[in-house]
């Protein structure tokens, strides 16, 4: 393999881990797991929809090119307890990034088992099942060849 | 002289009210909702997203019903809406290699590791009409069979090992931006990948094909074709580490072209990309052949005038939504300029019948 693919190989720390996540929630989810009222806090960055250009390189390895945007909402914030959190949410449903930002900073605090437990943890499942889902689909449709023997050479 | 004409506004209010009632259409129909439009026409929502360049499926499909299914309408709004929004970045480029892939076929090698997967494609199909879509049929659901989720690798990396195929080196240069600096020529290759990406799918479909018949022949075979879901990830300043930030779906293809070598290259195959939003494989691989005839000055090939490898040709003419406004604005009111040509025709007639009486007088 070329080196690029190298680049992601070093893991991911935790926290990277639930941003990603988060970020990818389906909003709704999302709400679900965590509803109304979240905990106190102050908007450092109050939810603000933009776009972000998405970069592939030519050949899947070479040069960077832009591709087009997406939408994402991001926002940063701090809880009552001092702890900042921060989320860039695709989308542009601001009420995501808000609660995205929100757990970030939950999980810098005591609270991190039990946000764990009740939003990650079902979140990462969901999206677990979603993705096995799509590769057992996939896997399906995958071609089975076999030679059939013709002609009169015996 | 500039004369400015007034009166038109009620006339205006009244065509955009009727267009509204004719965007309903009959009301003892049901009014499409945006979901409905955006998990099943999602083929046209992937086109708005691709031309429109902003993924976004919820705003492409509500593009789509205000535009009444015009997409290059809905092109023009999603482009109008992308301009209102600040930049928060941009993205590391995506790792394609690490897809999720849903299809993933391969023309050149029957064995490719990893397998040739199928996907939801409409190929094999009869094209025959299905009435049981007319019928409200039930959707049958799709057959499943074992699987891990795991990497792909692309077929290029094996390909590469005996040097029978053009590499792709990792190069970091920071590429331009054709939304935020008008488009220099000549373009370099990422410019024109990012004008191709967003050009018009019929556009570059043709050319492709004006290729493939031999205007600009790169004998191309479609080496590898991956449609699935891949991670954005982007640096946020305030961390000082990347973070996912979402997830997309793409369709990439490589092309592989047979190349007798030229002045400065060996014999050796060389390469096409298409990168588009969205299961879009048919302008990916339209993408990935005009990339291809584009690239002939850089493998020393000889220009043959033909339409796919000129650059200027290919890239004034691709966007649709420029085409569309140039095009359209000529139905505009030009009572100003016609008069103006009107008196000049006149004033031409007059000194031709001028000059056939004094010939017709000697």
């Amino acid at each position: 393999m070329s080196s690029h693919s190298m680049d992601r190989a070093e893991p991911q720390t935790a926290r990277q881990e639930w941003m990603g996540l988060l970020a990818r929630a389906r909003p709704a989810a999302l709400a679900g797991l965590l509803p109304d009222p979240l905990p106190d806090h102050a908007l450092l960055r109050a939810p603000e929809i933009g776009a972000v250009m998405v970069r592939g390189r030519a050949g899947a390895t070479g040069a960077p090119f832009n591709l087009g945007e997406m939408t994402v909402v991001r926002c940063s914030l701090r809880l009552a307890s001092g702890a900042v959190g921060h989320a860039v949410v695709q989308g542009r449903d601001r009420d995501h990034a808000r609660r995205a930002a929100v757990v970030d900073a939950l999980m810098q605090t005591g609270a991190a088992a039990a946000i764990r437990a009740a939003v990650l943890d079902p979140l990462a499942q969901a999206e677990a099942e979603a993705r096995q889902v799509r590769a057992e689909k996939a896997a399906a449709t995958k071609v089975e060849f076999f030679t059939m023997v013709r002609g009169e050479d015996k | 002289m500039y004369v400015a004409v007034k009166g038109g506004e009620r006339a205006i209010d009244n065509a955009h009210a009727w267009l509204a009632e004719e965007r309903r259409g009959d009301p003892s129909v049901a009014d499409l909702t945006i979901p409905q439009i955006r998990e099943q026409l999602r083929l046209a929502v992937n086109r708005v997203m691709a031309e429109g360049s902003l993924y976004d499926p919820d705003l492409a499909a509500l593009a789509i019903k205000q535009a009444r299914g015009d997409l290059i309408e809905a092109v023009f709004l999603i482009r109008a809406y992308r301009t209102t929004l600040p930049r928060h970045g941009v993205s590391l480029p995506v790792e394609t290699a690490q897809m999720a892939v849903a299809r993933r076929i391969s023309a050149t090698f029957k064995d490719a590791p990893g397998g040739q997967v199928l996907g939801p494609t409409f190929d094999y199909t009869h094209r025959l009409l299905d009435f049981t879509l007319a019928a409200n049929g039930e959707a049958p659901v799709a057959p499943r069979a074992p699987a891990a989720p795991g990497m792909v690798p692309h077929i290029t990396s094996f390909l590469n090992r005996d040097g029978m195929i053009e590499d792709a080196p990792r190069d970091d240069t920071l590429p331009p931006d054709l939304t935020r600096e008008p488009m220099e020529l000549p373009a370099s290759r990422a410019t024109r990948l990012q004008a191709i990406a967003r050009g018009d799918e019929g556009f570059i479909l043709s050319l492709a094909y004006s290729t493939q018949r031999g205007y600009g022949r790169t004998h191309a075979f479609v080496g590898e074709l991956r449609i699935g879901m891949v991670a954005v990830e982007m640096e946020v300043p305030e961390l000082g580490f990347a973070i996912c930030i979402g997830e997309i779906e793409v369709t990439e293809c490589e092309t592989v072209n047979q190349f007798k070598g030229s002045r400065t290259e060996p014999p050796q195959f060389t390469r096409g990309y298409g990168l588009t939003f969205g299961q879009n494989e048919r302008k990916s691989i339209a993408m990935s052949l005009v990339d291809r005839a584009l690239r002939w000055k850089e493998l020393g090939e000889d220009f043959t005038g033909a339409p796919a490898q000129d650059e200027e040709f290919v890239l004034m003419h691709a966007d649709n939504v420029q085409a569309t406004g140039f095009l359209e604005h000529i139905k505009l009111p030009h009572y100003v300029d016609f008069q103006s040509e009107l008196e000049l025709v006149r004033k031409l007639r007059a000194e031709v019948e001028a000059s056939a009486m004094r010939e017709a007088a000697e």
